[in-house]
């Protein structure tokens, strides 16, 4: 059963989800790639700044924030 | 967050990647992720002082020093923090290229012991160039506190080097890790081709690794031993641009212009090409198999006893970066800071003036039972001393106080949470979320503020954070604030309320210090630094637990009295330089009195008056020395003699045609004018150009000049 893809930054806070597909490139895609971002990577949204933005995921044990402008770019399938 | 003689010392390198060493001293290079307590490790060995924090991009510029370990020497470099070797970023070239041809003979990996799979992942990269590592596996006791438990004999099997557990704030295991290191380099060459064997090899899958088999064998032929073979085939199979530059650089070896190497390469990548792969496919293929294998050996070694060791850290997280308390909390942190600090410093600051001051009776007696003459008297009491002792009596137990205070929500990582909070802000100027970080270091001190800007991988954005630090008051000018306002707006209030008020008021320069950063940086981009916001992660590192006791002694030894210090050394000969101003008569009056008679038209405009502009002026070197100048100005020209406390010094202000308007623009003037002569030079050391640095200069002095001039004017319509 394939579940729906989702950008990134549509995910609810407190929800996990699996990485699918990448579309930034350059280098903003191997930051991302560095960062553990790997296709079946599970992230899980844990907190909104108090304006909304960024966003901070879990991530392979660490905790980084992204702006919907970079995490818009990562499709997800939510878990 | 201050500047210390070490990080603007000669012992920083940037690019030069060359380090002077004799034959017998064997160079140690410390790589790892940001924020795992590199620098720590180097403390520790070293006995210096780089500066530590809780926040990624603390460490930008590299530094080296020496120690001894069982009769030989090692110098050890201090590179900067980086997630990964492929270049993407400055750091990144700085670090693999001085992994690469720094001709460092072992390289440690620090590791952080609570993320160590993302840490692997720096690891097997290195692994890839040199098989010289020793793994340090860093905060073991946070691991332990978090329950994490690490295999490190079963993680030395699998990655085919040395691991070692260190806890390195408080010293533990860096005797084994200083062992692990004097045996990989002191090492004989049979021992070293079979740790090469033994050292893990990533599989990148059949495709890609006959790429490789094509192209190695010419690669090694004209390398003759200098770099990794295979690691060089790949990444010239990839394209990686940066790095045959790096290698024209520092092996004058132009790869491309050999026919063998182009021929082969052809032919690598056409076996690619057949099989589907792209270079940018290629690519995340490398970076897949790297994170994949990291995430095999965690599998295999790291053991979480408990699945929720974060949930500490993440129920804080809710509170501090919540929607409706984040900010609030921060600004009630910020205060309470200042209201410790202005409490505090009011009883000792009258304590050391009185110390000095009456000092300064004995050395007027002194020199009149030496029969020293009248001048000598002038220069060297009146002038030099009783600046010096303003500086230090006003400026001392603020510093005193706010450093470690400071340094302490740095060491418990509240610091990228303040970048977190402020991101959409600074998005919103089109500027780097990361600014805030810079601006924090600013308070300490602008120049290690605008050394700090490296982190900012954008020129454009790392420009605009240069250009605005100064509208952050630095240590230097904050005690200046502060005198200020417990003499003109606190005085009607008694006791606690005091500095109550005092703290409101003092947070609230700061918030328009902040408003003014946003405003120029906003304004900047949408002008002469025209461009959208670049690309933005950061990093939340956990909480850690502070050692109090040695941020006290760090704070004040490190920063307080290095700052205190150069402010001493201005302010000696700028008394000096004021009283021979004020007892140099021309045509009646004083030299000082005709400089500030010239500028007092101009300064009444924006609310002052040409002494203290002068002061401002004159202060140049170095802010803390604004206040001192001021008064040894009005005192000198008036009859005033003693002067010891801060009730006779609103007098002499009073005196002196002081109103709460000269005050406010004082305050405001303070807040926004030129940078320092350090910061200007750090400016233009860091953009590389005086058109920037007059840029900087002009910005603040601008702003400063045409908001005094809007309050004034405006107060005055009123009156
Ligand atoms: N609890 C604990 N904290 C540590 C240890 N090593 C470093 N730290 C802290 O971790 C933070 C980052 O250290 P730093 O040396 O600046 O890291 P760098 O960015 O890798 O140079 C600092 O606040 C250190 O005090 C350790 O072994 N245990
Ligand atoms: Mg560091």
């Amino acid at each position: 059963m394939e579940n729906k893809l989702i950008p990134l930054n549509c995910l609810p806070i407190g929800k996990k989800a699996r990485v699918k597909e990448l579309k930034s490139d350059g280098p903003i895609r191997r930051r991302m790639l560095d960062l553990g971002l790997i296709t079946d990577t599970v992230i899980e949204a844990l907190q909104r700044s108090p304006s909304g933005e960024p966003v901070a995921y879990a991530i392979r044990g660490a905790v980084i924030a992204l702006r919907s402008e970079e995490s818009s770019k990562i499709l997800v399938e939510a878990l | 967050m201050g500047l210390t003689s070490q990080s603007t010392g000669a012992s920083v390198l940037t690019n030069d990647l060359v380090i002077e060493h004799s034959s017998d001293e064997k160079i140690i290079a410390l790589a790892g992720n940001p924020n795992v307590g590199k620098s720590t490790v180097f403390n520790a060995l070293t006995g210096l002082n780089q500066h530590t924090g809780n926040w990624p991009g603390k460490t930008v510029a590299s530094a080296q020093g020496k120690y001894r370990h069982k009769d030989r020497s090692f110098i050890l470099v201090d590179i900067p923090g980086t997630y990964s070797l492929m270049a993407n970023s400055v750091e990144e070239e700085i670090a693999r290229d001085f992994i690469c041809f720094g001709e460092a003979d072992a390289c440690v990996v620090v590791a952080d012991a609570t993320c160590l799979e993302r840490n692997l992942n720096l690891v097997l990269q290195t692994l890839e160039i040199s098989p010289n590592v020793v793994v340090c596996v860093n905060l073991m006791d946070e691991a332990r506190r978090k329950k994490i438990s690490i295999d490190l004999e079963g993680l030395s099997r699998e990655l085919g080097v040395p691991v070692i557990g260190t806890s390195a704030r408080s010293g533990k295991g860096l005797d084994n890790l200083m062992d692990a290191v004097y045996e990989l380099a002191f090492r004989n060459a049979s021992s070293l081709q079979e740790s090469a064997a033994a050292c893990l090899q990533i599989n990148y899958g059949e495709a890609v690794e006959e790429a490789i088999a094509v192209l190695e064998p010419a690669v090694k032929k004209i390398l003759a031993g200098r770099l990794n073979s295979r690691w060089l085939a790949l990444r010239l199979i990839e394209g990686d641009i940066s790095l045959l530059e790096s290698m024209r650089k520092y092996l004058n070896l132009d790869l491309l212009n050999d026919d063998n190497i182009r021929d082969n390469l052809a032919k690598a990548r056409q076996i690619l090409d057949e099989t589907g792969i792209e270079t940018n496919s290629l690519r995340d293929m490398i970076v897949s198999c790297i994170i994949k294998k990291a995430e095999e050996i965690s599998k295999k070694t790291i053991f979480y006893l408990n699945q929720h060791y974060n949930s500490t850290d993440r129920k804080i997280d809710k509170i501090l970066t919540s929607r409706i308390f984040g900010i609030p909390i921060m600004i009630a942190l910020l205060g309470l800071i200042f209201w410790i600090t202005i409490t505090g410093a009011n009883y000792p600051s009258s304590l050391l003036a009185n110390l000095l001051f009456s000092l300064e009776e004995k050395l007027t007696l002194l020199f009149t039972w030496a029969g020293a003459p009248d001048w000598l008297h002038g220069l060297l009491v009146l002038g030099c001393y009783r600046t010096l002792a303003w500086v230090v009596s006003v400026m001392l137990p603020p510093m005193a106080i706010f450093f470690p205070l400071f340094t302490l929500l740095e060491d418990l990582g509240y610091l990228p949470r303040v970048a977190f909070n402020l991101d959409n802000y600074f998005k919103k100027a089109c500027a780097h979320g990361k600014q805030s970080l810079t601006m924090c270091m600013g308070f300490g001190c602008n120049a290690a503020g605008i050394i700090g800007c490296r982190i900012i991988d954008s020129p454009r954005e790392r420009l605009i954070a240069i250009l605005t630090n100064n509208f952050v008051p630095c240590n230097g000018r904050f005690p200046t604030l502060i005198a200020i306002i417990s003499m003109f707006f606190v005085g009607m209030a008694a006791g606690p309320m005091q500095s109550v008020l005092s703290t409101i008021i003092l947070t609230g320069v700061i918030v328009l210090g902040v408003i003014m950063t946003l405003l120029t940086s906003r304004f900047l981009s949408k002008t002469i630094l025209k461009g959208l916001p670049s690309s933005f992660t950061l990093e939340l590192p956990p909480y850690r637990r502070p050692q109090i006791g040695k941020i006290i002694v760090r704070s004040i030894f490190d920063r307080t009295l290095f700052v205190l210090g150069r402010a001493v050394m201005v302010a000696a000969p700028a008394g000096i330089i004021i009283w021979i101003m004020a007892n140099i008569n021309i045509a009646g009056s004083s030299l000082l009195s005709h400089c500030a008679g010239f500028l007092d038209p101009f300064a009444r405009l924006i609310g002052l008056d040409g002494y203290i502009l002068m002061a401002f002026i004159l202060g140049f070197p170095a802010n803390e020395i604004v206040v001192p100048i001021i008064i040894m100005s009005y005192m000198a020209t008036g009859s005033l003699l003693e002067l010891d406390s801060l009730s006779q010094l609103k007098e002499l202000l009073l005196d002196n045609g002081w109103s709460w308007l000269t005050a406010i623009c004082m305050m405001l003037f303070c807040l926004m004018h030129w940078p320092c002569s350090t910061s200007c030079l750090t400016i233009k050391k860091e953009s590389g150009s005086w058109k920037w640095t007059g840029l900087a200069f002009i910005i603040p002095t601008l702003a400063g000049i045409v908001i005094c001039f809007l309050v004034a004017s405006f107060a005055r319509m009123l009156d």
